[in-house]
């Protein structure tokens, strides 16, 4: 497996004011705070994470909305450290973007075609293109037609559809998906899903699948992170994920999932109350971030911040639980 | 699957595909009629603003037409006939005459034609580079770029319009020429502080945030993703604004900085009319109700297209 995007203690920070009146000290938001992990050629990576632990801020970063306060991110060996604007043509072609909100992330004053030929003009100036737009109208399964109606007059579902076709347009290797469905309705979500799906397997395509929608990732993804205020919590593949839920964080959430039979329920890993919320990334507690929900607090949580270890087969976990090996270093996932 | 998906999809939006028969810019042509019909269905629901439209129409229609529709057009010059002067309403005479004996329905027709020539000449001066500091200051908020301009539209902002038009018109020559560059001068803020607001919001929306990361150049992101979401209340201002600024023009007629006689300005004519009344009503009142239809027209078509463009937005 050849790593095609790979995060190296990403962080960053956002100042969002000022504290004391002479000496003024910047307030920080840890949005993403030292995550490392690597996305490999052809695979689906969930990211997953309750608002506000930071998986956006990653998905902005690597897309250059943000530049990184420290760490790296490499794009097939080159580094992506720069905002857009400093961004070669080639890095913009190969990685795009969906958003979660498709209402807003189509302009509502240009129609269907003119949204597509937008990416087709900028990289592959000096041609004809509105047979390419007719194509990729064809790829995600909308009439032709549709080229010239505008956004009010498309539902949510195909909103988001016109949005995937733009980010197929310039043939990118690497597409983020933050939260793709989420906005939309359930019975919709699944054939956007289907088409994710089957436009990974034709077009060769790597995706980083944000969401915070766990029961979605069991059927989507091949490998599955969990983020909390921003760090990484635990890292496996997606059918280790959920039959071996390791970080207490991770049972927390599979265990508050609702399910509707009691197979289903038998599926789910001991029961672990879910408590608290997610505490403001202004003032991230000490320690493991996580102690304060955590049934499991020992003395040492709020006192040191675990490092990630490696339990096997791909399996890593953050937490006191699961101690440093003698022989082992700490890993980069 | 193909088969399915293309269904499912053509089902939500209410339209069967039929595309494949007939070319593109018969598409593009039939869409084009389709959204053109649906705004003018919805406009012409609201008496008011039909009401609006046709009086600017009638407007318009009777100040480029001025030689020809009046009764009298020699009136509209240094023409004197004594004999018929002060004479009040009457069948000849529609509007009655003033001092000189001028028909005054033909002065008020002729007078349009400078209202709107200041009202048009303002907004052309005023609009392109007001517009063009907003979406600058707002796209690049938060920087130096931003600091500048706004603080320097602030200044503007700090001055009555009506005030500096006095005292440039009274330092330059009074005519109206000089009146609307002082109006324009200090009306352009308006446009910036309007384009500001709106740019800044809109910059973050994600279809902006999205041409960014596709790589598209400012000029693209300033001028076809974000100006095209501000047109609407560029438009109903500029409609409403129009009123504003025939009536400053009038105002600056009034105090005799305006239009300059012989030429018939409303202002003037009120100005010279007033102390006439209420003997002879007849002299200031109906160029006084020629300003407040021009004026009234302009605000119910502004306020219409408002209605309009909002409602197209939900």
């Amino acid at each position: 497996m050849t790593p095609i995007l790979e995060y190296k203690n990403l962080k960053k920070y956002f100042t969002v004011g000022h504290r004391g009146l002479l000496r003024r000290e910047p307030i920080t938001v840890k949005a993403v705070d030292g995550v490392s992990f690597v996305i490999n050629k052809g695979e689906v990576f969930g990211l997953v994470g309750e608002s506000g632990s930071g998986k956006s801020t990653v998905a902005y970063t690597t897309i250059g909305m943000y530049r990184p306060t420290s760490g790296a991110i490499e794009f097939q060996g080159e580094s992506l450290f720069t905002k857009e604007g400093k961004r070669p043509r080639h890095i913009k072609k190969e990685i795009q973007i969906v958003f979660q909100d498709p209402g807003s992330s189509l302009n509502p004053r240009r129609s269907v075609k003119e949204i597509l030929e937008l990416p087709l003009s900028i990289h592959q100036p000096a041609k004809k293109h509105i047979g390419r737009v007719a194509e990729l109208l064809e790829m995600v399964e909308l009439p032709v037609d549709y080229m010239y109606k505008y956004p009010h007059a498309l539902s949510g579902g195909e909103k988001q559809i016109v949005a995937i076709a733009r980010a197929l347009a310039t043939e990118p290797s690497f597409i983020i998906l933050d939260e793709p469905t989420s906005a939309l309705d359930v019975s919709i979500q699944g054939k956007i899903i289907n088409l994710l799906l089957r436009l990974r397997q034709e077009f060769h395509l790597s995706y980083l699948f944000i969401t915070h929608d766990l029961s979605l990732m069991r059927n989507v993804a091949s490998r599955v992170a969990i983020m909390y205020l921003g760090k990484i919590c635990e890292v496996a593949e997606a059918s280790e994920f959920f039959r071996n839920p390791k970080h207490p964080y991770t049972q927390m959430l599979l265990s508050s999932i609702p399910v509707v039979s009691e197979e289903e329920e038998k599926l789910k890993p001991k029961r672990v109350q879910s408590r608290g919320e997610i505490p403001s990334p202004v003032n991230i507690p000490s320690g493991c971030s996580f102690h304060l929900r955590c049934p499991y607090k020992m003395d040492i949580c709020p006192r040191v911040d675990p490092e990630m270890v490696d339990t096997g087969e791909g399996h890593y976990v953050r937490c006191h639980l699961y101690p440093v090996q003698e022989n082992s270093r700490p890993v980069a996932v | 699957m193909t088969k399915v998906m293309g269904d499912w999809v053509s089902e939500l939006g209410g339209r069967a595909e039929s595309a494949t028969s007939i070319s593109w810019r018969e598409l593009q042509r039939r869409s084009r009629r389709e959204n053109i019909g649906r705004a003018w269905y919805k406009f012409s629901r609201n008496p008011l603003s039909v009401a609006g439209l046709a009086i600017v129409l009638t407007i318009v229609f009777l100040a480029i037409f001025a030689p020809y529709v009046t009764p009298y057009p020699h009136h509209a010059g240094p023409f004197t006939d004594f004999e018929n002067a002060k004479l009040p309403p009457n069948l000849k005479y529609l509007f009655g005459t003033d001092t000189i004996g001028r028909d005054i329905l033909t002065r008020v027709i002729f007078g349009f034609q400078d209202a709107l020539l200041m009202g048009i000449v303002v907004l052309a001066l005023v609009v392109p580079p007001g517009v063009l500091l907003g979406l600058v200051a707002g796209y690049y908020q938060g920087t130096w770029i931003d600091t500048i301009i706004m603080r320097i539209t602030d200044i503007f902002l700090a001055v009555p319009p009506l005030i500096l038009a006095l005292a440039i018109a009274s330092v330059l020559k009074p005519n109206l020429m000089n009146s609307m560059m002082a109006v324009s001068l200090m009306w352009w803020p308006w446009y910036a502080r309007l384009v500001y607001g709106l740019t800044s919001q809109l910059r973050n929306e994600y279809f902006v945030k999205s041409a960014e990361t596709i790589g598209a150049s400012k000029a693209h992101i300033l001028f076809r993703e974000i100006l095209p979401n501000c047109v609407s209340p560029i438009f109903t201002k500029m409609s409403l604004d129009m009123g504003w600024v025939i009536l400053i023009g009038s105002s600056l007629s009034f105090v005799g900085l305006g239009v300059q006689p012989p030429k018939p300005g409303l202002g003037t004519m009120v100005a010279d009319g007033a102390r006439y009344l209420p003997d002879q009503w007849w002299i200031p009142v109906f160029p006084a109700l020629g300003i407040v239809v021009i004026v009234l027209g302009f605000n119910l078509l502004g306020d219409g297209l408002r209605d309009l463009l909002a409602a197209e937005e939900a």
